[in-house]
């Protein structure tokens, strides 16, 4: 194994951890609005500027809408662009964020989930780039301050990679992450250069040598052909999130993937999570092992593109697997995460039997007794299994 | 095909003539035209252009939308919108 090269150590919070990574990636464009709890990413961005620490540009645009339409004009040019939001603010944006996938344009946009309105709460939940998650856009989701930073570096390794040339979505829990302080593994400024590179678009607006039109209309004759190779350029991603992921690991120390597995070879129950509180889930699944219990937990890293072949691989031994959501479907059985991974069991020759609930909505915590209490309700007494769409947590 | 929507020949829309789409023709009665231009001003289009000393109209483009019948000086009305098979 290459020798895992020596590294520092900073207290950072999720926001603060984004603004590091930024520092050392130094974007050309940063195209910014204010969203409570991303706001410290460009303000922070802003004070590194202003002390000429970065060479990055910013643009203080009216609305979200304009920040994220700025955005794709720079990354036209090729520029590396990058945009930080959260909730409304991602809904805002939501037209535009079809436009800049479809044009494929590598952006990175930086989201401290929070949960949309109504009611107003700017506290933790998926609602908010679940809300756009047919976009096109890649969605990555950290679970703590240190794979946040991890991911940014990361991002446009993936976003700018010509199999994909895709906008890509740093996702993770507001406030939880976004504002947590904790310790993290820096990496060189140089490695972050070295591992990033330089991007190679393959076309510039600014190239007058072949003009070109971008941004064109296209009728019933090539509008298909055009999301079509968006959606290979999806399935292409699968597999660059995790080359850049193993790569990140040999190089750095710390490997990621499209999912992140916690002792499910064996488990007859394993718990489906997004984000921040698979570390709680983690700490359950310990307790529950060392009472000899058989069950796991998947986090789900890579959610667009869904890495189907790897949750079917990791969930085949399973009996009874439960989907927690962070984000409600109102008329369908569970949420986002529970249809996805639903869609992943289909045609599997010995499915697990598949449930799910809903959790954590507008930043409500998810308490280890009553992610036991939840496990119970099904594994305990095995011939009650409770349809999903059960809120845990909720005031009784 | 390119990715994204890019379209890599410059000003390639030459190459649609949207004159096929119009149903009808502009008309010039060239003894009334005192080529003041209002008609190349208005046209969405910018089919109008002068060629011998005469307004010319470049149907591969012009979609008849009759803005140039209409912008036309009433003391001049030298513009008419006509079935295709009348004029050409």
């Amino acid at each position: 194994m290459a020798e895992v090269k020596k590294q520092r150590f900073m207290a950072l919070t999720g926001n603060g951890a984004a603004v590091e990574a930024l520092r050392q990636i130094d974007p050309h464009v940063f195209a910014m609005f204010p969203i409570t709890p991303s706001t410290q990413i460009p303000e922070w961005m802003e004070k590194l500027i202003s002390e000429g620490n970065v060479r990055t540009r910013m643009i203080r645009a009216e609305s979200e809408h304009s920040a994220i339409s700025a955005a794709h004009g720079a990354a036209l040019t090729g520029a590396r662009v990058v945009d930080a939001s959260a909730s409304q603010g991602i809904a805002l944006k939501h037209e535009i964020l079809y436009i800049t996938a479809a044009n494929r344009l590598p952006v990175l946009m930086l989201v401290a989930n929070r949960a949309l309105s109504g009611p107003i709460n700017i506290h933790a939940d998926h609602s908010d780039t679940m809300g756009s998650r047919d976009a096109g856009w890649i969605h990555i989701y950290a679970e703590n301050v240190q794979e946040v930073y991890d991911t940014t570096v990361q991002a446009y390794r993936i976003a700018e990679h010509s199999d994909v040339l895709l906008p890509i979505i740093v996702g993770f829990d507001g406030f939880t992450v976004s504002h947590a302080l904790s310790l993290v593994n820096l990496i060189d400024d140089a490695d972050v250069k070295d591992f990033i590179g330089t991007p190679h678009p393959p076309y510039s607006i600014l190239n007058t040598d072949t003009p070109m039109t971008f941004g064109a209309f296209a009728l019933q004759d090539y509008y298909m052909e055009y999301r079509y190779q968006m959606r290979e350029a999806m399935n292409n991603a699968l597999s660059v999130i995790e080359d850049v992921g193993r790569e990140y690991g040999e190089k750095f120390g710390r490997t990621y993937g499209p999912i992140d597995p916690y002792f499910v070879d064996d488990a007859e129950v394993v718990l489906v999570v997004i984000g921040s509180t698979a570390a709680t889930i983690k700490d359950v699944v310990d307790i529950l092992r060392a009472e000899g219990k058989k069950v796991g937990m998947l986090r789900v890293r890579s959610y667009r593109p869904f890495p189907t072949k790897q949750i079917r691989n990791a969930l085949k031994n399973a009996k009874i697997v439960a989907v927690l959501d962070r984000a409600d479907s109102p008329g369908t059985p569970n949420g986002p995460l529970f249809a996805d991974v639903s869609m992943s069991m289909l045609n599997m020759l010995n499915p697990p039997w598949v449930t799910g609930a809903i959790y954590g909505l507008g930043g409500r915590e998810l308490l280890e007794d009553q992610i036991r209490e939840y496990y119970e309700a099904f594994h305990v007494r095995w011939t009650e299994y409770p349809e999903p769409g059960t809120y845990v947590g909720l005031r009784e | 095909m390119p990715i994204g929507g890019v379209i890599p020949d410059a000003g390639n829309s030459r190459q649609y003539h949207t004159g096929g789409w119009g149903k009808a023709t502009p008309k010039i009665d060239y003894e009334k035209c005192k080529l003041c231009m209002l008609c190349w001003w208005f046209c969405p289009d910018g089919v109008f252009s002068i060629n011998d000393g005469r307004v010319q109209i470049n149907l591969d483009y012009c979609k008849a939308c009759g803005i140039c019948a209409r912008e036309c000086p009433p003391n001049f009305n030298a513009i008419t919108m006509a079935s295709k098979k009348e004029v050409t």
